[in-house]
Parts: structure tokens; sequence; C-alpha cells
């Protein structure tokens, strides 16, 4: 059987399989179906300074192989996420998490990784400068090289942990912005997140999601990640995880070759809860059909 | 919750566009009346979240009204298999129900009250069960719950058959301890109003998954933030924060 493990900021993980933050929870909700132990990791619901409620409902629609969601990070604030759902998480996971984190100020988003820091589960801070759903803040910080630097450089401050940057789709030069988070001290960044969508009732002539617009996902949205991940990974010397409509085994080694040291999963798992399990386990099979040993020697492979 | 292959025994019109279709799979998570199973279709990104109508000896049965692109597809189907993830959402409480309990379903919210006034009617309960619609063609299930005991009223809003008005208006003159509904929201607001007990309201909302992992359908209620899908569909009359 080939070797699935990959080191990803200096932690070796079993496989490069993560589910990604908003479509996993806090982990334990999943752990009642399988033993979420078999992912890589897996990266926690987005986490804010102060409790959020989100966006008011309806908060998602379907599109032709997708979906958009404007959940708008609800989440209970980082203070009850350490006391409740991480003591939660630590029952069923016994690897690194990576701490998925928002906010709405630079200062923000240092307190809140400032405070998951002191937390011995977290592996790694996948800081979201990327999120479609809230207003004045998450993509705003992402969508300038300037910003996200500046992102970068007070989450650096307050962590010895590895920070990974997560990037918006929507933009007009993701390297630009991605180098910008390399040079500020970023040791990895992930994308894609969600490419802003819309959708209108034709009944009622109003968008089907009450806050208009919101994140699109799902396998529609496949090639504009591997193409964004390809690009990214060519420009910078840290490793990238890659992520945007992952949903099979293939996806998978698609997108290592496109450059991911690591892949999340995101909608997959909504529509079939054990698609992480799965993958994980089908991902021998096409290994082996594709003369793959080692699916570290794969990362990048299309230069 | 659980995740299995059901084969379609039947999927026939019971109006011009509600469906009754039958399944036979594994139903041993769905353990309580007022629950819900998600269905993969072919094509289709999203599951479609369906109420429970009754399930029994290997036997799942669901009543669902043609409302888009996906139940147009499903109601078209005639056999094969469907994945089905059962056991989703919690489902009605019976414990507080007293003696004389009373249900009232609107429209597509009458299916999951059959299996609810099957399981009360066991625990030896009276049940009366007003079915509200629009007008006499969207009646259905009305014998059903004759069938099995219940004391069966029908309203229409245009009178064209039972008592004309809305629900509430044939709530007021039956007696009883408790009640549980299911229906569109402006029913289920005008019988928060109209009710003169503690009761069951289920909610629907548009979900992303289904089993409590995306926040897609989250609401506020008295005790905090809710899921529908996980801590819902079924909320209780003193926790509910009407929105607008």
């Amino acid at each position: 059987m080939g070797k699935l493990d990959v080191t990803l900021c200096g932690i070796t993980l079993d496989n490069p399989i993560i589910p990604a933050s908003g479509t996993f929870g806090f982990g334990y909700e999943f752990a009642e179906l399988y033993d979420i132990n078999c992912l890589g990791t897996f990266s926690f619901k987005g986490t804010t300074k102060d409790a959020r409620f989100g966006n008011p409902t309806p908060r998602i629609a379907e599109c032709t192989a997708g979906m958009i969601n404007a959940v708008g990070l609800q989440n209970p604030g980082v203070e009850r996420v350490i006391s409740e759902e991480l003591p939660k998480l630590k029952k069923c996971f016994n690897k690194p998490v990576m701490a998925n984190i928002s906010g709405f100020s630079v200062e923000d988003y240092a307190y809140t990784c400032e405070k998951l820091d002191k937390e011995d589960q977290v592996g790694w801070l996948e800081v979201n400068v990327s999120c479609p759903n809230v207003h004045g803040g998450g993509m705003s910080f992402g969508t300038s090289p300037e910003a996200a630097a500046e992102v970068t450089r007070a989450v650096k401050a307050v962590t010895t942990k590895p920070v990974i940057i997560k990037l918006s789709p929507n933009v007009t030069d993701i390297v630009a912005i991605a180098k910008a988070c390399e040079e500020a001290g970023a040791d990895g960044i992930s994308l894609i997140n969600t490419m802003l969508g819309m959708r209108i009732d034709l009944k009622t002539r109003k968008p089907v999601i009450a806050n208009k617009m919101g994140g699109f996902s799902g396998s529609a949205i496949f090639p504009v990640a591997v193409r964004m991940v390809y690009q990214v990974a060519h420009a910078v010397k840290i490793p990238v995880i890659g992520m945007g409509g992952v949903s099979s085994a293939e996806d998978v080694i698609e997108m290592m070759l496109a450059g991911a040291t690591a892949v999340e999963i995101g909608a997959a798992n909504l529509i079939d809860p054990f698609a992480c399990r799965d993958i994980i386990n089908d991902l021998p099979r096409v290994m082996a059909k594709y003369n793959i040993d080692n699916l570290s020697d794969i990362i990048g492979g299309v230069k | 919750m659980k995740q299995s292959f059901f084969d379609i025994i039947d999927n026939i019109p019971l109006t011009d566009n509600v469906y009754k279709m039958t399944l036979k799979g594994d139903i041993s998570d769905i353990t309580c009346p007022g629950q819900f199973v998600n269905i993969k279709l072919d094509g289709f990104f999203l599951r479609r979240p369906i109420s429970v109508n009754d399930a029994e000896d290997g036997v799942l049965t669901i009543i669902y009204k043609v409302v888009g692109s996906g139940t147009e597809a499903m109601s078209k189907l005639k056999d094969g298999q469907l994945d089905i993830l059962t056991g989703l959402g919690n489902g009605y409480d019976t414990s507080k129900s007293g003696d004389k309990v009373l249900l009232l379903g609107g429209g597509v919210g009458v299916p999951p009250l059959y299996m609810l006034a099957k399981k009360l009617i066991s625990q030896g309960k009276s049940v009366s069960v007003v079915l509200g619609f629009n007008t006499k063609d969207e009646i259905f299930y009305e014998q059903e719950f004759k069938d099995i005991g219940a004391d069966v009223y029908v309203t229409t809003v245009d009178g064209s058959y039972g008592i004309k008005g809305f629900v509430t208006d044939a709530m007021k003159d039956i007696e009883y301890t408790y009640f549980y509904t299911c229906g569109p929201e402006p029913m289920l607001k005008a019988i928060y109003k109209a009710s003169a007990t503690s009761g069951q309201f289920s909610f629907e909302e548009r979900m992303g998954c289904g089993f409590g992992a995306c926040m897609g359908c989250s609401c506020k209620t008295v005790t905090g933030y809710k899921r529908i899908c996980k801590d819902g569909p079924v909320l209780e009359k003193e926790e509910i924060l009407w929105e607008n």
C-alpha cells in the first residue's frame, strides 16, 4: 500500500485530508458517525472574538453542482470555543487540530489567535481573511496584499504556532496577495474560500438568500480552485493547502499535482457526512491506479 | 443518524401536486414522530429534507409537495434505490401531552402528524386532528386519520369542504390538554396566539446538510441559538421567538 502521509508546516499528517472549516463543526457531530481520528486533521468552525449569530435565514441556496451559503460566521466566540467546544473536541479527536479564525479588525484577529495559541491541541492557526458573508471584515482583509500582510504580521506576533492564511478567490491577483502574506511571515496558504455568488427565485423575484449574496462552493468550483492553487503554489515557497469543490480521491490527487501539500474538503461533507472517511479509504486504490507510491512525491508535480 | 439505501415500492399522487412515496429499507434510526429524512437525488447537489409520514415494519412513507425541480424529479421516480439519511431531527415529545391531544396540520405540514397520532393513540390518549387546506382539491389523509381512531376536522379557506376558514377557526371549539402542529409559518404564528395551552411546533427552513454541521438553518430561541435540523425541527411554544 502506498504512503499517504504528508508534512504540513512541520507537523506530519497521516494523510492529506482535512475537512474544511464551517462544514465540520467542532468535530463531535461527525464523531458520532465514524472515528474522526482517521482524518489528517480538521479545521474547526470559524471562530471570532465575540459570539455571532450570523446572517438571517434563508442562508442556503442550491446551484448546479454546488451550493451557496451565507451563514456569516455563526460561532459562540473564542472564550466559549475554548471552554465548551475544545473539551468536547478533545474527547473524540486525539491529533493536532486546525483552528480557523476570523475577525473584523487587525486587533480582533490578534486577540483570537493569542487566545487559541495557548491551546495545546491547536496545531495550526488558519486565518480566514476571505469570508464573503460578513460586512466590514473577513474578505476585505483578503482583497488587498497590504491588508492581508498586516493581518499576517499581527497574528505572527502573538503565536509560535504555524500560521496559514486562507485566501479568497474573489480578487484580481491572488498571487500578489499570497506573496505578500509569505513576505509578512505566513507559514502556509490555504485556498480557495468560496466564490461570491447569487441566486434569484423566479416566483418571488427576490434573492434566494436573505443576505442576497453568498459563498459558492461545491464541485462546480473545482477547476477554479485547481487553477488558483497551481498559480499560488508555483509563486510561493511555503506549503499550500488546496480546497474548493474536492469530492473524490481523484480530485485530491489532482489538487496535489497542482501544488497542494494537503487538501481540505468542504461542501462534500454536507451532502455525504462520510465523504472524508470514504475518500481516505479510496486513496490507495486511486494511487495504485496512477502508479503513486508516496503521495508526498506528487506535490506540485505539474510544472 | 444512519445513511442507507431504500428501495422505492410506490410513488403515487394524492392530489395534483402532493405525492406519497413508500420505500423499503433500514428504518431503525427513525425513533420518533416529527423526525425527517434527507434524500439524495441524481442531478441535484443538496439532499431534500422530507418529514417522515410513517415508519413501520421496514417501510418508510413520505408525503411531499412538488415545489421545485428537485421534488418534480422525485415525483417521476417509479422504482430503483435512493440514498437516504434517516433519524434526523428531534421529533415530537409525546410525554407532555396529557389525555386530550390536539394536532393541527396545514397543507404539506399534515404528513408528520399521522405517525404522531398513531403513537398518541397507542398510548391510550384521545386525539383530535384539524387538517387545514386552501380548497377541497388539496385535501388528503382525512380518511387515514379517521381509520386510526382520531377525531378529524377539516378546514378549507374557501369553504369548499368542511369548516370554512383556518385551522384556528376549528381549534376554538375543541377541548384539549396539549397540542402539536406542523405547517406554514403564518399558520404556526396564528396557532401560537390562539392556543390556550402549551404545545410543540415543527418548523421548516432551507437546509444545507440536515444533520447539524453547516449552521445553514439556525434560528434564535428563548434558550439560545438552535439549528432547525438538529435541535429542531420541533420547538416548544415557550422557547419560540418570532423574528418578524
